[in-house]
């Protein structure tokens, strides 16, 4: 008896991945398809509870059907006007009970399990920590990663090592984001007065070079919030290692190689460095920071947070940002700007980058 | 005196309406302004849909969609669900506990006119500058750094419509307690009295907080306050607070007369009593309790801390218990009943499997850390759909074919009601079913469009087909309706043939003072009791006598007609340049309290309906 | 039946604001509003605990440094002997004394007026000596929406009274305007109770710091 309950609860298992897995989205974006370790709790959450109220829904519907077919009226007798039955409305008052408490437990556990951050309050003495943190700071509509022990700033991309665990401070400086990875887990907002702490986690094995994590901003927060998408890179510890320290090897702006991306730089130099940095240390407040850190801008594979990164979009973008991000701080900071200067700006930005070929 | 017989013109029509006391006509004021909402905010979602037909649209602007989408919602909960339930509400519960009336008439008509006049502030906005547009939330960062009026529209807007829904539910609630005719307990009252009764309570509760939280948004942003500015020591997440203190009771507000209404519905077509009469009144008594204790579980994201989002989380939970107990009672209710498919019973039975599914996922979403996924993608928008639209609408849709005939005296084409339901029906599956899996695969709710090659793409087809045809079936009661009205065929007391409460011993519509005598009850379902025993009507309980009738009055309209000028003082008033801000914002409230103090010094003790006369209308067929 | 019907103090009965329908319902409609007015406080007594001492500069003054307990102590005493006579002024209805009744209720809008007074004064005391404003801080605006809503409870309150006072001075007491002293009296008590409310959460616990 025991081996067919086993077995039929196996093929219900099976049943139920084959349809998931018929929809379950795009791999780098959808929560179906879980890449990391909260993303996976989660998930499997999902599929537990999925499977209760499968259960429950089934016992309906067999009342419901089995109600419909028999009873319909058929003649003008008067039925039997029944009060109640104890039995019958204690059962179906304690089993839910155990449902929920059955729901309960895993729900509880996880609920501690993704709060746990005593991993980045552990201070050294110079006031940093062996974990990997970053601080989120979510901006209309931009996203900045500072990585305080590495003091390092970026802005738009993230980029963490794979199979450990990634501890976030998130906050936001003008009004409320939230900041989800659905394919790396759950969500968590960026208030304006409070830092929020969780950590999530990269599986080495779902993540694509040529599909990055999709990342977005979860909470409304003005008329760009469809368009506040980031772009999550994870990379092996060395090469994630190897990244922080060609960041960190960057203290002075990068001078532009070609002519034309001198031109670029001369311009950016007058109209954009009040806003953009091209130096990624954090030395500077957080609130002096107006506009993404643009270090390492030619290595980026999204322009404005959602746009494909080619030289085309980054013309579009720079020259009428309003159209590709409406609200957004940018429009109106710069005069117009001609062809030639477009291309000059152009050339720099995307020479901008800190990894070698 | 018998003015209800006469005919009229359409002035004296438009006066007596403007001045009425009387809950029926109070009922189709609240059911003719809820359903013009309800349109609207039909017409907002239509609009929406249209926009996310496909990927990159530019059907609506970023910043119109934004309006487009709290517009909606904030219509359609306190413009829409909350004025159509008020409306059943008052056209029946009196009826339905055997009262003359509601405790005050006069709050009545009041709280009618202040709901109006505060909508109608709300959708000027639409005209005057632009449309809120943080979302129904309104959290208050995103609301506190909005420039020009649309938030202003919606915080005065709301507050004056809020204050009308508040002395609506004390009214209720005095009206149950007080005024239930000879004979009926507490525990003989037919379960949408009970609903009401709770739902009353509920709403005595959580408006209050809403209230704070809007006069505290409203000084913030027209009266240089700081409640929710972090930078001069202010803090957000007050609102939040605030807004779902308030906000998880109101739905409850919602679906419990739903609930209240298809109990009801599976009593009278299935000709059996409501199996579980008692559970189902604990049941409703505890969600409504429970309604309090959870309303942190909008707020798992917002970083309250494990403890707060483990407890709320289980609390969450349970509340899957009670309601799982009204959803058996109600197919034992059918179970050995003889079923009749009428219209309302069609909405009542597929008011089950949509709800279940509402409620299923809502035990998924009350599961915290599932929820960090859930949270603000269109699995939520998918699941409160379920519940609202699957409980509610289903409900009041439901409501309106079965109390038509009590309150207009007609009953509604069933052909016509059956296309409605089952355009309405699919579409609505259509469109919400497919929404769990966009928020699964990603796709975040709010958003004014979304790029392609995500795989969203035929989801959001399939759900803006679905959204027309729930339009096209809201089009065919329409016309339902004005048939109905334009053939005008009067019918009887119990037009559905198993009445049981005793709303159905009464005529469509009932004489404005509606029992002649009070009725004696002598049971749950009186009126069944009585027809079971072969009676006509019920058994009086008291010898005929002159009845004390309130005197209809313009003061309501005029109170809340003071407020609706004061809004536009204090909106105004921070603009540049601006003189006549403060100017308008006193005399408004002063009109208010010079209104108030009209009524207060001028003694209105009523008038009396004399027995003679109320002998002359029994010949008329007239019965009560 | 008749509401107005000229009673002596033989007819009048014991419980002369409960006698019709009308008046049971505003009898227990009234109680109802107070509930909801509970919240009401209960919130704004929430969102000042929240905000209490938020400022944005430490050079602002916070509650320790702002409350004196004298002043605050004298308004809490006026707005108890208020609460005291009309309970006095209910007394005397009960009785069927209107002459005396009318008088408590005088006295009763006389301390109400001191304690307005005195608020007002304590208010413009903070703006002028502190520069503790609404506008100044979370902390103002927190303190000022919960005080001030207090105090303009206590200024319709008033009106409310005074109402009643002047509009029924020539006809004496009767069925039908019993119940109506008798809710704007209980409306005091609620006003007197919340008042005790906002002395031990705003005044004494901010002087503990």
């Amino acid at each position: 008896m025991k081996r067919l309950a086993k077995w039929r609860l196996a093929s219900l298992l099976a049943l139920l991945t084959l349809v998931l897995s018929a929809c379950s989205g795009q791999p780098y974006l959808s929560a179906l398809q879980p890449a990391g370790a909260v993303a996976k709790k989660q998930y499997d959450l999902m599929v537990f509870s999925t499977i209760i109220m499968i259960a429950v829904i089934a016992v309906v519907a067999v009342i419901f059907i089995i109600v419909l077919v028999r009873f319909r009226r058929k003649d003008d007798k008067i039925p039997k006007q029944v009060e109640g039955n104890h039995a019958m409305e204690i059962i179906w008052t304690v089993i839910p009970i155990l449902l929920v408490l059955v729901l309960a437990v895993p729900t509880v556990s996880a609920v501690f399990d993704f709060a746990d951050v005593d991993a980045m309050e552990k201070k050294n003495e110079d006031g940093s920590s062996d974990a990997l943190v970053v601080n989120v700071r979510a901006n209309l509509y931009w996203w900045e990663f500072e990585y305080p022990n590495e003091k390092i700033v970026t802005g738009q991309e993230l980029i963490v090592p794979t199979d450990e665990k990634v501890y976030f401070n998130l906050i936001a400086s003008d009004v409320k984001h939230s900041f989800w990875i659905p394919a790396a887990g759950g969500k968590m907002d960026n208030n304006t007065e409070n830092v929020n702490k969780f950590w999530l986690e990269f599986d080495s094995k779902k993540a694509d070079p040529d599909k990055l994590f999709q990342g977005r901003c979860a909470e409304l927060c003005g008329p760009s919030h469809a368009l506040m998408d980031f772009k999550v890179k994870a990379l092996p510890r060395a090469e994630f290692d190897q990244w922080v320290t060609d960041m960190q090897n960057i203290t002075e702006p990068q001078q532009a190689t070609t002519d034309l991306a001198q031109q670029g730089q001369e311009i950016f130099n007058q109209s954009c460095i009040g806003c953009h940095a091209v130096t990624p240390s954090n030395g500077t407040p957080a609130d002096a920071r107006m506009a993404p850190n643009l270090t390492n801008f030619g290595d980026r594979n999204i322009i404005a947070g959602y746009l494909e990164h080619n030289e085309e979009n980054l013309k579009n973008w720079l020259s009428d940002p309003e159209t590709y991000k409406p609200g957004n701080k940018m429009t109106g900071t710069y005069g117009e700007l001609t062809p030639e200067q477009l291309d000059a700006l152009t050339a720099y930005l995307m020479g901008l980058k800190v990894q070698g070929e | 005196m018998s003015t209800n017989a006469q005919k009229r013109g359409f002035g004296a029509t438009l006066w007596d309406y403007l001045t009425t006391v009387d809950h029926k006509k109070i009922a189709h004021l609240y059911l003719i302004a809820g359903g013009l909402f309800f349109l609207i905010g039909g017409l907002e979602a239509l609009f929406i849909r249209i926009q996310l037909l496909k990927p990159n649209n530019d059907f609506v602007s970023a910043g119109l969609f934004n309006e487009l989408l709290t517009m909606h919602g904030t219509t359609m909960i306190f413009l829409a669900a909350m004025p159509l339930v008020f409306a059943i509400m008052n056209a029946v519960m009196p009826l339905q506990i055997g009262a003359r009336d509601v405790a005050f008439p006069f709050l009545n008509s009041l709280g009618f006119w202040l709901f109006l006049f505060g909508g109608l502030f709300l959708n000027l906005s639409w005209f005057l500058d632009a449309a809120p547009n943080a979302g129904w939330t309104s959290y208050a960062s995103l609301s506190i750094a909005q420039t020009g009026h649309g938030i202003d529209f919606y915080a005065l807007g709301l507050q004056i419509a809020g204050l009308g829904t508040l002395i609506g539910g004390i009214n209720f609630l005095v009206t149950i307690i007080n005024m239930r005719a000879p004979g009926m307990t507490y525990m003989r009252m037919p379960m949408f009295t009970w609903t009401t009764f709770v739902v009353s309570a509920l709403i005595l509760f959580a408006f209050p907080p809403l209230t704070v939280g809007l006069f505290l948004m409203t000084f913030d942003r027209m009266f240089g306050a700081n409640f929710f500015d972090a930078a001069m020591g202010g803090n957000t997440i007050i609102w939040e607070h605030f807004f779902w203190i308030f906000g998880h009771p109101e739905v409850y507000i919602l679906i419990l007369p739903a609930f209240g209404i298809f109990s009801e519905i599976f009593a009278i077509f299935s000709r059996k009593r409501l199996f579980g009469y008692s559970s189902m009144v604990f049941a409703t008594v505890l969600i409504g309790f429970l309604g309090f204790m959870v309303w942190a579980h909008h707020m798992f994201t917002t970083g309250l801390g494990p403890i707060a989002n483990a407890i709320f989380a289980v609390a969450t939970m349970a509340i899957a218990v009670p309601t799982g107990i009204k959803i058996f009672n109600w197919l034992f209710t059918m179970w050995g009943g003889s079923i009749r498919f009428t219209t309302p019973m069609l909405w009542a039975v597929a008011f089950i499997p949509s709800f279940l599914m509402g409620g299923v996922t809502g035990v998924m979403l009350g599961s915290a850390a599932q929820d960090y996924q859930y949270h603000d993608t269109y699995f939520v928008v998918a699941h409160f759909h379920y519940v609202i639209v699957g409980g509610v609408v289903f409900a009041l849709f439901a409501g309106a074919h079965l109390y038509w005939p009590k309150m207009f005296g007609t009953m509604l084409n069933e052909v016509l009601g059956k296309i409605t339901f089952v355009l309405f029906f699919v579409g609505f599956h259509m469109t919400f079913f497919i929404q769990h899996f966009l928020g699964l695969w990603g796709m975040p709710r709010r958003v004014f469009t979304y790029l392609p090659g995500q795989g969203f793409e035929t989801s959001n087809v399939v759900s803006s087909i679905g959204a027309f045809l729930m339009a096209a079936g809201v089009i065919v009661l329409l016309i339902n309706v004005i048939i109905t009205s334009v053939k005008n065929e009067k019918v009887g007391n119990d037009p559905w043939g198993d009445g049981r409460t005793l709303e159905w011993a009464l005529s469509s519509p009932p004489p404005y003072y509606n029992f002649k005598q009070l009725p004696l009850v002598r049971g749950l379902d009186a009126y069944w009791i009585e027809k079971m025993e072969g009676k006509k009507g019920m058994t009086p309980a008291e010898p005929l006598g002159d009845i004390h009738m309130p005197n209809n009055s313009f003061i309501p309209f005029l109170i809340s007609l003071g407020l609706f000028i004061a809004a536009f003082g204090a909106m105004y008033h921070g603009d540049e340049g601006n003189t006549w801000g403060i100017p308008v914002l006193i005399f408004g409230l002063l009109f208010t309290l010079g209104s108030m103090f009209v009524r207060s010094i001028k003694d209105d003790h009523g008038y009396h309906i004399p027995k003679e006369e109320l002998i002359d209308d029994n010949d008329k067929g007239v019965k009560a | 039946m008749h509401v107005e019907e000229k009673m002596t103090v033989e007819t009048w009965p014991a419980a002369p604001e409960k006698q019709t329908l009308d008046a049971k319902n505003k009898f227990l409609g009234f109680w109802l509003f107070l509930g909801g007015e509970t919240v009401l406080f209960a919130s704004l007594f929430a969102t000042y605990l929240a905000l209490k001492d938020s400022v944005p500069r430490s050079d602002m003054p916070l509650a320790k440094d702002l409350f004196e307990i004298p002043l605050v102590f004298a308004m809490t005493m006026i707005l108890l002997t208020s609460s005291l006579t009309s309970v006095y002024a209910m007394y005397h209805m009960k009785n069927f004394n209107f002459k005396k009744m009318q008088v408590w209720l005088g006295i009763t809008v006389i301390l109400g007026l001191a304690f307005l007074g005195l608020e007002i004064y304590e208010f413009n005391h903070y703006v002028h000596e502190f520069g503790h404003t609404f506008t100044s801080s979370a902390f103002g605006s927190a303190f000022y929406t919960l005080v001030g809503f207090h105090g303009a409870h206590v200024a319709f309150g008033l009106l409310w009274i005074t109402t009643l006072i002047i509009r029924n001075s020539k006809r004496g007491l009767n069925l039908y305007n019993a119940p109506k002293y008798y809710v704007a009296s209980l409306y005091w008590h609620f006003i007197d109770v919340v008042w005790v409310f906002i002395f031990t959460v705003v005044y004494l616990m901010g002087m503990v710091g």
